[in-house]
């Protein structure tokens, strides 16, 4: 067998099992993409109704004096939350977060605030600790499907750091946004001070006037933190579905590359297999023909 | 007579929705029995709460246990936001009462260890709303 058609046979080898391993690795997105996006459906309800009363208590009582709704003068430091993914093979589903959590970063040193990175996934970790960066926090291991412990471990730390004095002035969130099957979207957020203006249907009549039970700054005081809570906690399964879509989109190409390759080497393959056949058989022609030549020659 | 709207939600999952007569639940002020027409209210619940939503028109009464959250009423709406509830039918009971064992055994051994305390509270609540009787 000739050098070169062994060689072929070895690469068609190598890329089919290769896209055996992508193909395997879009089957397993695809059907997780759908269990996320389950489980970002089950979630909205809470999420709803806890926008709802935060609106309501904070329109009603007209002077919300609480230290996560005021904006504190002069910010220094502000808290950027990144959330990656803990696994690679998705694309360019970390390196846009990331892109886009720097550019935030740019943008708050020119208005002389610090950036302090808090990071969710491992991917997003390694980048900064690769950089040398010193991170707020950092969180890992539940990237694909959060719970709401996780979101609350997170809101936790930040709030804590929000309400230290040399802690953070400010949250910004950058993530990924789930959109569609095919789109998703980084989109940065302020979370913390919060502004609540989350209602998407106008009310036609005015909010109802609340009562308290037991009184305004106490139902506030843990209903923000809740909402916070809330806030992060749908947008990591946000970011879960679009870590899944991406990675089943990056997934399908890659089989798709692979087996154009295999395509391409086959057909390489069958022609340096004929070539070496007709060069066979060509020898064997000339061969014949000399000794016939040969033995016509003698008589 | 108007019936409530009655949402029970959690973070990860809409747990019961559905009409009722009358809601019973168990704010950090003490008990508040919410029926139509009641003016809008916003309460905290207490850690290991028991709810109750009389459905009225002969069904069973819905008991759920309920962890902490808040119970915000407007316009016949009633919206109970538990951080983790779980309805009485749902509940383990072997399991519950494993739970509230362990953690009474944990309480006595070190009066200060507040999470004991809490998980202890937590396994008596979800005894409750399965029916149980405890202590």
């Amino acid at each position: 067998m000739g050098a070169q058609l062994r060689l072929l046979r070895r690469r068609i080898k190598s890329v089919k099992s290769t896209a055996k391993i992508t193909r395997a690795q879009e089957l397993i997105a695809s059907s997780r993409i759908v269990k996320a996006q389950q489980r970002m459906q089950a979630a909205v309800p809470y999420e709803r109704e806890i926008t709802r009363a935060v609106t309501g208590v904070v329109s009603n009582s007209s002077s919300v004096d609480h230290p996560l709704t005021v904006a504190k003068e002069n910010p220094r430091r502000a808290g950027v939350l990144i959330v990656t993914s803990d696994r690679g093979f998705c694309g360019g589903f970390n390196a846009n977060v990331l892109r886009e959590a720097e550019a935030l970063g740019g943008l708050l040193r020119s208005r002389g605030i610090e950036p302090v990175p808090y990071v969710v996934g491992r991917k997003g970790i390694t980048w900064h600790s690769f950089r040398g960066r010193e991170m707020g926090g950092q969180w890992g291991g539940f990237s694909d499907s959060p719970a709401y412990a996780n979101a609350k471990e997170i809101a936790d730390t930040l709030i804590s750091a929000f309400s230290d004095e040399n802690g953070i002035d400010e949250i910004h969130v950058v993530s990924t946004e789930f959109v569609s099957m095919l789109t998703q979207e980084v989109v940065v957020k302020r979370i913390l001070p919060l502004e609540v203006v989350e209602t998407t249907e106008k009310p036609d009549t005015p909010l109802p006037y609340f009562e308290f039970e037991p009184t305004a700054g106490d139902v506030l005081d843990t209903l923000l933190p809740r909402y916070v809570e809330s806030r992060i906690f749908s947008t990591l399964l946000q970011s879960a579905a679009s870590e899944h879509a991406a990675r089943r989109r990056a997934m399908k190409s890659a089989t798709d590359n692979a087996n154009e390759l295999i395509r391409v080497f086959t057909q390489q393959m069958n022609q340096a297999r004929q070539a070496e056949i007709t060069q066979e058989i060509s020898e064997i022609v000339g061969g014949a023909n000399a000794l016939a030549d040969a033995a016509a020659g003698k008589e | 007579m108007a019936k409530l709207r009655v949402g029970v939600v959690s973070p990860e999952r809409e747990i019961w929705s559905g009409e009722a007569d009358m809601v019973i639940a168990k704010t950090v002020d003490g008990e508040i029995g919410i029926m139509p027409q009641h003016a809008p209210v916003l309460g905290v619940l207490v850690e290991g709460g028991v709810l109750k939503v009389k459905r009225g028109g002969g069904e069973a009464d819905l008991v759920a246990a309920v962890h902490g959250g808040f119970l915000s009423v407007a316009d016949n709406e009633v919206s109970i936001l538990a951080e983790v509830a779980e309805l009485g039918s749902e509940v383990d009971v072997a399991r519950a009462k494993h739970a509230l064992d362990r953690a009474q055994a944990s309480v006595e051994a070190n009066q200060e260890n507040a999470d004991a305390a809490a998980e202890a509270k937590r396994a008596r609540a979800r005894l409750r709303a399965a029916g149980e009787e405890v202590g």
